[in-house]
């Protein structure tokens, strides 16, 4: 049976432009990352990129994403979308969240794929969700992950956990 | 002054780090490549929305009846 454990995590206290977990244990068999956000971009949403060991370029993703009208697929340039966030002119005080899973993390044999499942709040007719595909590119095992606003800044109450899984 | 987080999972210490001038301008720079990314999103929205809807009127039908020739 699979077992979670929080390996750490963090809700901001004031605004920042990205979150990163670091010196990640090789303890565990998969991770989970879970995400709670909204930026302060000047718009209804943002989208929210992420990156393994602090190199952009190995990531690579397909996504495919629906707004409440139309369906789009893509395969975007890296560092890549991964999910989206809600944002300043979306409805006041909700969050997007989204939870992305990496299996095998530690291994160095291969590289590493990745999914994320995510929805950005709002309460008109248009908000969005994404279902991305992933890989970061390299054999080394990930120590590092980074959250990036995309140039917009996650705003206070936005919260990042990441969790280990043992046995999955 | 932007900053960024940064959490140590070995030791669980948060630390908040400022923007360097460099990481500045990649922000800068990103959020405005984010937001012609976004206009782009609409504008093909939009257009897609349009031809749909020239479409329907087309063919004399709803966009309800144009659903059940998908399926």
């Amino acid at each position: 049976m699979a077992t979670y454990t929080l390996i750490s995590s963090n809700v901001l206290s004031s605004s920042a432009a990205s979150v990163t977990f670091s010196s990640i244990t090789a303890t565990f068999t998969d991770l989970v990352l879970r995400c709670s956000t909204r930026t302060d971009a000047a718009a209804t949403q943002s989208a929210i990129k992420i990156f393994f060991n602090n190199s952009s370029p190995d990531t690579s993703a397909t996504f495919m994403e629906g707004d409440g009208a139309s369906v789009t697929s893509g395969f975007p340039s890296a560092p890549v979308l991964v999910f989206r966030a809600s944002a300043a002119t979306g409805t006041s005080n909700t969050f997007g969240n989204a939870e992305i899973y990496i299996p095998s993390y530690t291994n160095t044999t291969a590289v590493k794929p990745f999914s994320s499942f995510g929805v950005q709040e709002n309460n008109t007719t248009t908000a969005y969700i994404d279902v991305v595909a992933g890989l970061n590119n390299t054999t080394s095992a990930i120590s590092r992950i980074d959250i990036d606003g995309n140039g917009n800044n996650f705003v206070t109450g936005s919260s990042f956990y990441l969790y280990g899984i043992s046995n999955a | 002054m932007p900053h960024k987080v940064i959490v140590d999972c070995s030791t669980g210490i948060t630390t908040e780090v400022e923007l360097t001038a460099e990481e500045i301008a990649d922000q800068v720079a990103a959020q405005k490549a984010a937001e012609a990314d976004r206009k782009a999103a609409e504008v093909v929205a939009k257009d897609r929305a349009v031809a749909k809807a020239a479409l329907l009127d087309k063919l004399g039908i709803t966009a309800e009846e144009a659903a059940l020739l998908l399926f």
